[in-house]
């Protein structure tokens, strides 16, 4: 089972020790290791598309920065397409596209199209193929007005679309994307998930996605993996992430008036605030019949619904194991 | 641990493009390095070329503020006729060299000094993703021709020199220039691959960068019998600048050569070239692997 084509992503106990030097007194500095990524053994095969979650400083971004060989591993075995990617950086690079939320790989001060160009030349990426996936990425992430337009002057959303055409250009076998859907409106979230999802079906491109936001990994893998203090506490469906987690999800209610905390099962009110009152309630659970009943009987004026973040999700599964 | 949910897999399908192509060993690695430093900066002149009268004012700024050191020259020499016993023909050949080799350097590798703000912010990691050297990558950054603003004005008082020095010009000596010019700007460009390089470590070094860059080839516009002989033992076998225009001057102005050297020494800047080439790459080096081993 075990072959390396299979596994187009292997780590084998992979470590990241750093030192930590921190000041202490005038010229005198203490030294301290802080083990970044512990031990940590995983694979990805071909085609899939994994959510890697945790909290931050958990390290995932010291994973990716890893895989893609930007920082070299302090021990154990890591190989991406068979590449060992500290060693051969360069050669990797050519195979596997990155998008960085928070950092553009554009060049800032230029027009997007000139990036693709400089994209093209320099991954050597043949005139066919480049023209092919530049159209098709201009299509699906809509792209064809701002190419003229100078990165910089690019709204966030715009520029992460931006980023992941510039990604996919010359067909990497892996996508790492670190965050691609931090600050964007909700039509740019929609419109890079779909994007992501019809890249892995139809091309069958390998994803790795590191996320705070837990509908990207709901709404597009199938395997999530968390990693906390640089371990792999699980890696199983997002399904059984709630269900390890025992997640639950917050309905907001404003109500007309202040009145006594409301009472609907299974949700119960975690906190009120003059009119407005918190209820929590299972993340398995509908929030539809949940609403019908509350809007029945108290006066509504408004409500929201909020998905559980990441962290809630992750203590919560510590307090779980802690009391099986 | 439960065990991963695996999606239904497809090879992925690659073509004649998956022939990965792959540098192997060190020239192949600076042929890949210099390919793609072309591509950025022919990228950036582009770009700048697409305002042309910007491009042309700003280029005339580099020149004008540059002209304004030899002006400074100029004011000098209006009060007295000699400085450091050199007369002003003299004067303007050292600064014509000086200021036209650390053009070229400025010119190749200007951007270099805004690394540590890459190591800071984090966006040297984008950098280090794609498939060019980085050090190209660094150097080629906002590519700036107006630079030549710099080279121009360097030449041009060159020219003068040469054109009033009450020298005899032997070949040897017509030699000496173009030779002056081109090591004197692989020397300065090791200086900033250097500084470049210490600033992976002290990240906000970059002022400390322009004082022995901007600094070192403001020190060369004078003659050295201003300086006193610790700072000329320095910058001759330390920091080994003396080499970029002093040294060979001398030769070529006939002038006995400071710290009793002997002659040959005229003769040195193109293998005191090479040599500096050596620690830079190597601090260079140095200073990328201690990245990719901490991180920012």
């Amino acid at each position: 089972m075990d072959n390396e084509d299979a596994d187009l992503i292997l780590l084998d106990r992979v470590e990241k020790v750093f030192e930590v030097r921190r000041r202490t007194g005038f010229l005198r500095a203490e030294r301290r290791q802080v083990r970044a990524v512990d031990s940590l053994s995983f694979s990805v095969r071909r085609g899939e598309m994994v959510g890697y979650i945790g909290p931050n400083g958990a390290g995932k971004s010291t994973t990716v920065k890893m895989l893609t060989g930007i920082l070299t591993p302090s021990g154990g075995r890591l190989r991406v397409a068979g590449i060992d990617p500290s060693r051969e950086r360069t050669r990797l690079a050519r195979r596997i596209g990155v998008v960085f939320g928070q950092r553009t790989t554009l060049w800032w001060d230029l027009p997007l199209i000139d990036s693709y160009r400089l994209m093209h030349r320099m991954y050597r990426i043949p005139d066919g193929r480049y023209r092919e996936n530049l159209d098709r990425c201009v299509e699906l992430l809509d792209l064809g007005d701002l190419l003229d337009v100078p990165v910089r002057q690019l709204s966030l959303g715009q520029r992460m679309r931006g980023d992941i055409a510039a990604a996919l250009l010359h067909d990497p076998e892996v996508l790492y994307l670190d965050e691609p859907t931090i600050g964007l409106d909700v039509i740019s979230k929609a419109r890079v998930r779909e994007f992501l999802r019809d890249l892995n079906a139809e091309r069958g491109t390998t994803v790795l996605l590191t996320t705070h936001d837990l509908t990207d990994i709901e709404q597009l893998c199938r395997r999530v993996m968390v990693i906390d203090h640089g371990r792999l506490v699980y890696d199983g469906s997002p399904a059984g992430l709630h269900e390890v987690g025992e997640s639950e999800r917050t309905l907001v209610v404003d109500l007309e008036r202040e009145l006594p905390p409301i009472e609907a099962e299974p949700a119960r009110v975690v906190k009120v605030e003059g009119p407005r009152q918190w209820l929590a309630f299972p993340a398995s659970e509908s929030a539809a019949p949940l609403v019908a009943r509350i809007a029945a009987r108290y006066p509504l004026v408004d409500l929201s619904v909020r998905e559980p973040d990441i962290e809630a999700v992750i203590s919560r599964m510590y307090a779980g194991r802690a009391v099986s | 641990m439960v065990s991963p949910a695996r999606n239904g897999t497809r090879p992925v399908e690659r073509g004649p493009a998956d022939a990965v192509w792959a540098p192997q060993g060190r020239y192949e690695q600076v042929r890949e390095g210099l390919r793609a430093y072309r591509m950025i900066a022919a990228m950036w002149i582009r770009s700048t070329m697409a305002y042309r009268a910007s491009f042309a004012m700003t280029a005339f700024g580099n020149f004008a503020a540059t002209a304004l050191d030899f002006a400074a020259i100029l004011l000098m020499f209006s009060q007295v006729d000699r400085l450091g016993g050199y007369s002003l023909p003299e004067v303007a050949f050292l600064y014509g060299v000086s200021g036209t080799a650390f053009g070229f350097a400025d010119l190749a590798f200007g951007s270099m000094d805004r690394l540590g703000r890459r190591v800071r912010d984090g966006t040297l990691d984008t950098l280090l993703v794609r498939p060019a050297p980085v050090l190209a990558q660094v150097a080629a950054d906002r590519f700036a021709l107006r630079r030549l603003g710099r080279i121009t004005q360097g030449l041009l008082v060159l020219g003068y020199a040469v054109a009033v020095l009450d020298v005899s010009w032997t070949p040897l000596k017509v030699l000496m220039i173009p030779l002056m010019l081109l090591s004197g700007g692989v020397i300065f460009a090791a200086v900033f691959v250097g500084g470049a390089a210490f600033q992976f470590v002290a990240q906000d070094a970059s002022e400390v960068q322009n004082s022995f860059t901007y600094g070192g080839s403001t020190l060369l516009q004078y003659p050295p019998t201003v300086f006193a002989t610790e700072l000329l033992r320095g910058v001759t076998f330390v920091f080994p600048i003396a080499f970029v225009n002093w040294l060979p001057a001398l030769y070529v102005l006939g002038r006995p050569y400071p710290l009793d050297l002997p002659t040959w020494v005229a003769f040195a800047p193109p293998l005191v070239a090479a040599v500096c080439c050596v620690p830079a790459g190597l601090a260079w080096r140095a200073g990328l692997r201690s990245y990719r081993s901490t991180g920012s």
